[in-house]
């Protein structure tokens, strides 16, 4: 066996020909496809695992006065809440979308370096360990909140240090994702393939991993000054020696806010795919969506200080920080206003993708309004550190990248596994995510708006109705994601269902639909030649 | 939705059912209770309301055009709101394949692309330009008619009046320990300021311009009362300030509004607005009071007065982390039958005090801003409670000596 | 896994199952669990630490290992090349910006957080601060709660200077030994290589003198504040990558000698030339902002 592996030369490559088996398909993979399935699953797992700890949140939020947690392990659960869903169960989340996707989108045979790409891979599995290791630790897990503010975090026990170390492997492994993407996208299309013909998700994905690439480092600087800080006497972020702790929320926002659309752009991309293929249209508007898609992650490094409004930062400084985030708004307006004329005059259905994508563009657009709301630094002022705020980036996050990611799931899954999920179940997965999301969050709003501030284990009686109604919320859509696993994920993974056809969406375009499902474990190892729209195999 | 519910119970048998059944059951509970809540707390004038759907009633200048700011903004996101997806539903239930619908290509005129992209632009400008307003003269901390530092502690707010009338006061400002017990217990009873309630409120007078100085001594909070549109970080080792102008009288809340650790959700701010006489009045007052408790720190105290006056502090500072029974919790240290709170040598304990302990192992503030007389008060009385019993006073002066 | 028939170069090469990958994120499993416990004082840490980058770095030589012996059996074709040369310049611009943190904390407590501690509004809190860089100038406590020890600077003369002129020679003798490979000329680009290993080398002995020199003498140290922390970190983080490029050349020089690369085709050389190239740049920038400044 050892002898194929890691020998390379002339005679080990046709053995592999065929889809290797066992342990070692997956602990050993090279193939885009499986490291992307590891990934999903990877990611899924920690969104379990984000999500107990945020049923943790949610019931001792219940009631007023402590039931359940104290407050020391509130705030881990909320620290951890926020690292894990980002971290573990987000990134990665896309990044196995884009290995799935991106080779059988632009006509590829695979990532442009492959082993790194495993690597990449089993570099989250054991920072992610580590990272749940971290509650068991002396002092528990970290808790100074998922932005890690000194000097809070001067404070912390030991597993700040293990958080820290585990967020560099895992900043590594971002990097490392994300240069094999750029590669694979610059330099592995297919013939034909030109930039402006390649699909949205390629574009979108492209312009993330620059996106990773330019401040994962930064984040990497951040912590590393943390880390010193905490150990070696540096005075980075403390007054008493010249520092200064506003400093570690520049240096972290900058990185910060580029990552929340790191978090998005990806769920743009599908989103882009999805809504053409069920109406039967071409997308609108291709052009200024990647122009748009450029726009946003070139204003997303010069708006970070308006997490900051009030640390008191000259006037000028917000009014500056004000604008630049205001301008986000037109080019995502931009691509609101594309999708929907790309159902326009379309022929649509309704099959779960496209409730989801529609779902996605309507509860995201609410989440971009509240955004909208925060970024007037005056109004910031009373939303800032309040449940608004955690409004606000649930409804991006959960109901923009969460559901996007729901919309691949089930618009690519077929192509994955080669069956099709149940229809009836994945609408009930959707109506009912969809409500208990609203119930969960919608309340939220007034809770900021009333001054509930955010990562606080218990609150004024007041608070206490909006409070229960989100906590019965949140169990409802854990318990949706719970079927969404059981009913819809592990029968396709196991083949049980009706066998898919190659295409089996009538409007879908594109070259993921020119191969067999479930995608053969090798494609297009010589480069397919295309016709002239580029999504199409000819000869 | 409900059609989905049914059509999923064909498919699926009983167990939807139950998840349903599960579910209603879960929200007829939520029902019920959160009609029983609804009954017994009421609004808390200048804090939260029951159910308060929109910003604070504005006590400020500043906080009503926040609030008409928000209301401005709300019409034109729900305007925008309305009409996009208006569209969009319009085209979902018109342009569907089931009742018929051809797919159409449509053109890409350039002009339509210029067009959303410069009408929303516009729109932007237009909700920066009262912003921008308000914004500056929410900066402008100019001229105060009084300036008053406000410093952040785990876990409590200080208050020193710097400059203006009233020049020289200062006090901590802590949570009622009752409601942090309440809080413990799992078991609230309805009160209308829960965790609101402190000992010793900010009090100003009406009508005059408050500048507010904030700073801190270990970790960032942040000082904000919503009704006057007020919130600002405190930042160790660097001042920042805030003002603001209350026009009416009364009481407002606000919470600390930065993550600063464990007790983050308990150190509540209440500022007491009053008239011009009554402020004159409570300034004479205070004058008397610290002239009256201005400790003399030589004196020798006997054991039961220090007793009797560090219960006072241990309840106000020392309970909320290591309990009333000084067995601690958690990570929290006992301090019955702590070796080294009853250690014959004082030094131990007082240097643990004002310096806090900042370790892997153990995490304790600094408390050197209480008095020296508190300081001493505080360890007398654990030093000699539960079981601890060594008999001896920490006099004030050692502590003093200790602070050099 | 190649789509071409045996013997030819594929298309595009892409390996099968490895199993450097996973054994690799393995050892960085103990690497950073024993950092973790290390420097917070549990013994076991170090083991730890130490046994996970030894394996660590037994499976990166093997993994390098094999990427090599690939190359040498033709099996990278020039779309791999390409490959090769985009990765390595978007991971040079990633460390770009990780300098860029420390930059930026330089600039940061320079023009903002020093001023601003020193300023009126700050004589609340520390009334005897007085903003001046690098805070020792006498009069001037060295830091606002007076808890650094008073220290000397380190200027620029000469060992920066002497370090600065290494660093530039070096990227003229790397450049000399690239040329000498275009034109085939093995024995000179081999020479010229372990003259820019040697300029390296010379260049950490120089920084550790210096440090030490800094520690004993001038009792600047990495505590000494933030010009301590600012001063430390961005010239030990630069050590570090000099230390990283100098291994990338020498591996470079020794696969020279056992005859790989042709005159043409050395992508190999060239990703280490640009790094040591960009290291060199960052040390110009260190100079100005650190030394001279
Ligand atoms: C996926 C993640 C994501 C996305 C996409 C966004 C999108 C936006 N966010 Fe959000 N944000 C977060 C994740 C995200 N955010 C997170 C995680 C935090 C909290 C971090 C923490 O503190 O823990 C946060 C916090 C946050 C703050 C700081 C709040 C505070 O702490 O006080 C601000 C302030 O400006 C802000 C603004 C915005 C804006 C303006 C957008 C814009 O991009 C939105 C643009 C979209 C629209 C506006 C809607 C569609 C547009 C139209 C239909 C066109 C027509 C519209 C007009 C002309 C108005 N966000
Ligand atoms: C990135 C994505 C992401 C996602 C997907 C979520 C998902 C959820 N979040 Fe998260 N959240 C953040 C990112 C995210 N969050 C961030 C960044 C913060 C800020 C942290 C900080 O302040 O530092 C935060 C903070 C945050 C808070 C504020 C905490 C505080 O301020 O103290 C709350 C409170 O309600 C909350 C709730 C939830 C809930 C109920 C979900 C739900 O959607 C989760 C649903 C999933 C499940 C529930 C798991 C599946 C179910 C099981 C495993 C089985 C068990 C189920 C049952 C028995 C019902 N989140
Ligand atoms: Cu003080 Cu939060
Ligand atoms: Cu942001």
């Amino acid at each position: 066996m050892s002898a194929v592996l890691d020998h390379p030369g002339a005679h080990a490559h046709d053995h592999e020909h065929h889809a290797p088996t066992g342990w070692r398909r997956w602990v050993f993979a090279t193939n885009h496809k499986d490291i992307g399935t590891l990934y999903l699953l990877f990611s899924f797992t920690m969104l379990m695992i984000g999500g107990l700890l945020a049923l943790g949140i949610r019931a001792e939020l219940f009631q007023p006065g402590l039931q359940v947690v104290n407050p020391e392990l509130f705030n881990q659960l909320t620290t951890m809440h926020g690292i894990i869903m980002v971290f573990g169960a987000i990134m990665p989340a896309f990044v196995g979308f884009a290995n799935w996707m991106l080779p059988l989108q632009i006509g590829a045979s695979d990532m442009a370096f492959a082993r790194m790409n495993n690597f990449s891979f089993w570099l989250m599995v054991p920072a992610g360990l580590i990272l749940v290791l971290s509650f068991f630790m002396p002092g528990g897990a970290p808790a100074a909140g998922w932005t890690l503010y000194a000097p809070l975090t001067l404070q912390m026990g030991p597993s700040m240090d293990a958080a820290i170390f585990a967020m560099h492997i895992l900043g590594a492994s971002s990097i490392m994702g994300s240069i094999n993407i750029i590669v694979t996208i610059l330099n592995m299309r297919a013939p034909g393939m030109t930039l402006m013909k390649m699909p949205m998700f390629a574009w979108t994905w492209l312009i993330t991993a620059y996106l990773l690439i330019a401040v994962m480092p930064v984040l990497a600087g951040a912590i590393t000054m943390t880390l010193t800080d905490r150990h070696f006497g540096t005075s980075f972020f403390n007054p008493a020696g010249g520092g200064d702790p506003i400093m570690y929320q520049h240096i972290f926002w900058f990185f910060g806010h580029p990552e929340v659309y790191i978090m998005i752009l990806p769920a743009f991309g599908i989103i882009s795919q999805v809504v053409p293929a069920f109406a039967r249209k071409k997308l609108f508007g291709y052009t200024s969506m990647v122009y748009a898609t450029a726009s946003i992650a070139i204003l997303s490094f010069i708006v970070w200080a308006h997490h900051m409004f009030t640390t008191g930062m000259p006037v000028t400084g917000q009014l500056f920080f004000m604008y630049a985030t205001m301008l986000i708004a037109v080019p995502t307006g931009v691509k609101i206003f594309n999708w929907v004329a790309t159902m326009w005059k379309g022929s649509m259905t309704f099959e779960t993708p496209m409730l989801w994508a529609v779902g996605f563009i309507f509860v995201f657009t609410m989440g971009g309004f509240t955004g909208l709301m925060l970024s007037m630094a005056p109004l910031d002022i009373n939303f800032q550190d309040t449940y608004y705020v955690v409004a606000h980036f649930h409804y991006v996050l959960v109901a923009g990248s969460l559901f996007a990611m729901f919309a691949g799931f089930y618009y690519w899954g077929p192509k994955w596994t080669g069956v099709m999920y149940n229809e009836t179940r994945g609408k009930i997965h959707f109506w009912w995510s969809m409500i208990s999301f609203n119930v969960t969050f919608f309340p939220m709003h007034f809770l900021g708006l009333a001054g509930m501030p955010r990562r606080y284990a218990d609150y004024p009686m007041q608070f206490a109705d909006f409070n229960a109604i989100a906590s019965v919320g949140a169990f409802a859509f854990g318990l949706a994601q719970v079927y969404f696993f059981l009913a819809v994920v592990l029968p396709m993974m196991r083949g049980q269902g009706e066998k898919a056809p190659q295409k089996p969406w009538e409007g879908a375009e594109g070259l993921e639909w020119e191969v067999p499902s479930p995608a053969p474990h090798h494609t297009f190892e010589t480069p397919p030649k295309l016709d002239a729209t580029a999504t199409r195999i000819v000869g | 939705m409900k059609q989905s519910g049914q059509a999923g119970c064909r498919c699926e048998g009983g167990v939807l059912r139950r998840v349903w059944g599960a579910l209603g059951t879960a929200a007829l509970v939520a029902g019920v209770w959160v009609g029983q809540a609804q009954a017994a707390v009421n609004d808390l004038p200048g804090g939260p309301a029951v159910n308060q759907l929109n910003f604070h009633p504005p006590a400020t200048r500043i906080a009503e055009e926040q609030h008409w700011l928000h209301w401005f903004m709300l019409a034109i996101c729900a305007t925008i709101f309305v009409v996009v997806f208006g569209i969009m539903f319009y085209s979902i239930a018109k342009h569907r394949k089931s009742v018929g619908h051809q797919a159409q290509q449509l053109p890409e005129p350039i002009w339509v692309e210029l067009g959303w992209t410069i009408v929303p632009l516009l729109i932007v400008i237009g909700m920066a330009l009262p912003a921008t307003k308000v914004i500056v003269a929410q900066k402008d901390t100019s001229n105060a008619d009084l300036t008053i530092k406000v410093v952040g502690m785990q876990w409590k707010w200080g208050y020193e009046y710097l400059k203006g009338e009233g020049e020289g006061i200062q006090f901590l400002s802590t949570l009622d320990p009752q409601h942090r017990l309440m809080s413990d217990s799992g078991k609230v009873t309805p009160t209308d300021d829960y965790l609101l309630k402190v000992d010793n409120p900010l009090v100003v007078p009406v009508g005059k311009k408050v500048r507010i100085i904030t700073t801190a001594n270990d970790v960032i909070h942040a000082w904000m009362v919503p009704a006057f549109g007020v919130k600002q970080d405190a930042i160790p080792g660097f001042v920042r300030d805030t003002w603001f102008r209350a026009e009416k009288t009364g009481d407002f809340y606000g919470q600390c509004a930065e993550l600063c650790g464990k007790e983050h959700a308990y150190m509540p701010i209440h500022v007491k607005v009053v008239s011009q006489e009554d402020y004159s009045k409570w300034v004479a007052e205070q004058k008397k009071a610290m002239a009256a408790k201005a400790d003399d720190p030589n004196k020798e105290w006997t054991l039961a007065e220090l007793k009797a006056r560090g219960e006072q502090v241990y309840a106000a500072n020392c309970a909320a982390c290591h309990q009333a029974n000084g067995k601690g919790a958690g990570p929290i240290k006992p301090l019955d039958g702590s070796a080294m709170v009853t250690d014959a040598d004082h030094g131990k304990m007082l240097a643990v005090l004002l310096n806090g302990v900042n370790g892997a192992a153990a995490q304790m503030p600094a408390w050197k801003q209480l008095s020296d007389v508190e300081l001493a008060a505080v360890m007398t009385f654990v030093r000699n409670s539960w079981s601890n019993s060594t008999g001896d006073v920490v006099q004030p002066k050692e502590v003093v000596a200790a602070r050099q | 896994m190649s789509a071409t028939t045996h013997g030819g170069t594929p298309y595009y090469y892409v390996p099968g199952l490895s199993r450097h990958p996973a054994l690799a994120a393995f050892g960085l499993f103990f690497v950073i669990l024993g950092a973790g416990q290390w420097i917070n004082g549990v013994e076991w840490g170090k083991w730890s630490l130490a046994f996970g980058l030894a394996w660590w770095l037994v499976v990166l030589y093997q993994w390098f290992r094999d990427a090599v012996h690939e190359s040498e059996s033709g099996l990278y074709s020039r779309k791999i090349d390409v490959s090769y040369r985009w990765s390595m310049s978007w991971f040079i611009f990633s460390e770009v910006m990780f300098f860029g943190a420390f930059f930026t904390a330089l600039w940061w407590a320079r023009s903002h957080a020093v001023p601003t501690l020193g300023n009126l509004e700050n004589a609340l809190i520390w009334p005897n601060f007085q903003a001046v860089w690098p805070s020792v100038q006498p009069g001037a406590t060295a830091s606002p709660a007076g808890i650094v020890e008073p220290f000397q600077t380190v200027g620029p003369f000469w060992l920066p200077t002497i370090n600065t002129a290494l660093l530039l020679t070096s990227g003229v003798t790397l450049t000399i030994a690239h040329h000498a490979l275009q034109d085939d000329h093995r024995t000179k680009a081999i020479a010229f290589m372990w003259l820019t290993v040697l300029l390296g080398a010379t260049f950490l002995v120089v920084q550790a003198y210096e440090y030490f020199h800094a520690y004993t003498d001038l009792n600047l140290k990495l505590s000494s504040g933030i010009f301590g922390s600012t001063f430390y970190m961005l010239t030990g983080f630069h050590g570090l990558h000099v230390f990283v490029g100098m291994l990338m050349l020498i591996v470079i020089t020794l696969r020279l000698q056992k005859g790989h690369f042709t005159k043409d085709r050395h992508f190999g050389f060239e990703g280490a030339a640009w790094y040591w190239h960009f290291v060199d740049v960052v040390w110009l920038f260190l100079y100005v902002l650190v030394y001279w400044m």
